[in-house]
């Protein structure tokens, strides 16, 4: 940009207020990285904390330096709690989650943006009005319902509430709307029908919104927490979140296990992260600034 | 949205010479069938719950066994309005809303204004503000309760080397709330620092550049040119956050139960209790709607207004 303007007579008394902003971004970055240092101290102190004995944590509570290093804390915790079968019950749920909101979602966001049929109007309407409703405060009745189906206590009950937002078929609509209509038009006179059109012309060329949705249906679906905590009751069959928080009150003193197994709850979703943080950040961007 | 999709020249005009304002037949059927089953589960699981709630609170249901109970009419809303412990809940709930959206949306703000200006280590910024975000609450809970432990804790030595007095965090109910707000801090903040930093890289670079020609500082740049610019995105962050805030169950339930002394419980968990703990289904639903009522509420009158103001603006 700046090589576009290259003979700018102000450009030498100009010079010390370039130093002056040169300075203000340094200004700005370290304060930045003060701040950011700050917001990963929980992170660092939980590592610190579970990597340490219980005696030498009572007795040096803050010098996460003090006592020897050791692992134990993380195969006790292994071993006591079923963190194993909770992950993968988490991980079963999230996937198909994941699975469904994709297809079904992209069917009704490509009907909705190319196709004209009889309710289409409703379906819209109804969609954007589901967009606002906080779905969260309605557990109450979503749990008599679901018990009247005979679906609590199954995955079922897990994965339909995130298959019936309805923002993925939101992102869907609007990713779709960007396709030109004569891409459309030319497969259709090709003689595609319109399921050929959606699977082969329009899947193949919404990766970023599959993967946008797809993130972001994984992460909320495996955060939940109180609807898992209502709808699974066994030890056994409960999801990361759920089983985690069964520790929170009954084993305050064992500091080091507690730190292990919260480790062991965010590392994976840090690595999930970590992958694919361009996508989480664009999905969240483009659903969020509609 | 809905504009926008009827304005758009709607798929092929038919080949076959039918008229233009009926789609045909195959086109009307791949419509419905493809929009079928996330419509099925739509109405199903998302207005469902809706309706039930409806029902349920006009009945003297409970939540140990099915069926529906008595017909009681309007006395579970009487009932709910006219106890005192749900307004207490209701304004937990606000309460913690107006002590955590100032500094979500100020601090995201003033992270993202300051991460635009820093060329190098955006993902470590996005690391460090926004893996948070994506840990379970309970994980957030476990460690942030380690850190509030008294005497030993992290957060209680720092209040302490900083000259603060200590608050009591978990067992009284000011610390409750300092301890809860500033858990949500680091918990949430990152979404508002992402939809804030997506907004200024929407931000014509060339507007900067005419401004540093014209002799302004980066701090005018970033009070007359950054902020104004960002003013939609404010107010959604703003409505996102109240909405979201409102929402709250996950922190206080796990940080603090309700507690002391139920000085903290916020409306869900006074939902969860008397559906859950007391099992009076008909009540907590009576109780699910007025507290809906009051968040859809609150979203139509921001959608409306956003609407006018749009409106204005074309005009």
């Amino acid at each position: 940009m700046t090589t576009i303007t290259p003979p700018r007579p102000t450009a030498a008394q100009s010079a010390p207020s370039v130093n002056g902003a040169k300075l203000f971004n340094r200004l700005c970055a370290v304060c930045l990285t003060l701040f950011a240092l700050i917001w990963l101290v929980p992170f660092f102190w939980a590592l610190a904390t579970s990597l340490r004995s219980d005696g030498s944590i009572t007795e040096h509570p803050t010098s996460p330096f003090a006592g020897g290093w050791s692992l134990h804390a993380y195969s006790y915790a292994w071993d006591n709690y079923p963190i194993g079968s909770w992950y993968l019950n988490s991980l079963v749920i999230s996937v198909l989650a994941v699975v469904f909101t994709l297809a079904f979602g992209s069917m009704a966001g490509f009907a909705l943006a190319f196709l004209r049929y009889r309710g289409r109007g409703a379906v819209v309407a109804l969609v954007a009005a589901g967009l606002m409703l906080p779905s969260e405060a309605l557990v109450l009745p979503q749990f008599i319902e679901y018990r009247s189906f005979h679906l609590l206590g199954t995955f079922w009950a897990l994965i339909l509430p995130s298959v019936a937002a309805p923002l993925s078929v939101f992102v869907f609509q609007s990713f779709f709307r960007g396709i030109p209509v004569a891409l459309i038009e030319a497969a259709r006179i090709d003689g595609a029908s319109w399921w050929r059109v959606y699977a082969t012309v329009c899947m193949p060329l919404c990766r970023p919104a599959l993967s946008t949705v797809a993130i972001l249906t994984f992460i909320t679906s495996w955060n939940s927490f109180l609807w898992p905590l209502l709808v699974l009751n066994q030890t056994k069959s409960q999801t990361i979140p759920v089983g985690l928080a069964s520790l929170v009150n009954n084993s305050n003193i064992q500091y080091a296990e507690v730190m292990a197994s919260s480790v062991l709850g965010f590392l994976p979703l840090i690595a999930v992260f970590l992958v694919f943080q361009r996508q989480i950040v664009q999905g969240i961007a483009t659903t969020g600034i509609k | 949205m809905t504009t926008v999709v009827s304005t758009r020249p709607a798929a092929p005009a038919s080949a076959a010479g039918q008229r233009a304002d009926r789609p045909p037949r195959p086109e009307r059927r791949a419509g419905l069938l493809l929009t079928a089953p996330f419509f099925v589960i739509y109405l199903l699981f998302l207005v469902g719950p809706l309706l039930v709630g409806v029902v349920l609170s006009f009945f003297n249901a409970t939540t140990v066994k099915s069926g529906l109970g008595d017909w009681v009419g309007l006395s579970n809303y009487r009932e709910v309005v006219t106890d005192p412990l749900f307004w207490d809940a209701l304004w937990h709930s606000v309460l913690f809303t107006l002590l955590t959206t100032p500094p979500l949306v100020l601090l995201a703000l003033v992270a993202a204004v300051l991460a635009a200006r820093v060329r190098r280590g955006r993902l470590f910024y996005r690391l460090a503000f926004f893996a948070p975000y994506v840990v379970p609450s309970s994980v957030v809970a476990l460690i942030f309760l380690w850190m509030y432990t008294p005497e030993i804790g992290l957060i209680p030595k720092v209040f302490g080397a900083v000259g603060l007095p200590v608050p009591d965090f978990i067992g009284s109910t000011s610390g409750g709330w300092t301890a809860v707000t500033l858990m949500t801090l680091w918990w949430t903040f990152g979404f508002n620092f992402v939809l804030y930093t997506a907004a200024i890289q929407d931000v014509p670079p060339d507007v900067y550049e005419a401004a540093a020609i014209d002799g302004a500082s980066p701090w005018q740049q970033i009070r007359h040119i950054t902020v104004p610019l960002l003013g939609r995105t404010t107010s959604l962050v703003l409505i996102l956050q109240v909405l979201a805030s409102l929402k709250v169950f996950d922190q206080i339930y796990l940080l603090l139960a309700g507690g002391p002394n139920q000085s903290t419980r916020p409306v869900i968990e006074y939902i969860y209790d008397t559906g859950f703990t007391s099992y009076r289904g008909g009540y907590g639903a009576a109780a699910t709607m007025v507290y809906f009522v009051i968040i859809v509420a609150i979203s139509a009158a921001w959608y409306g207004l956003r609407r006018r103001r749009a409106a204005g603006a074309a005009a």
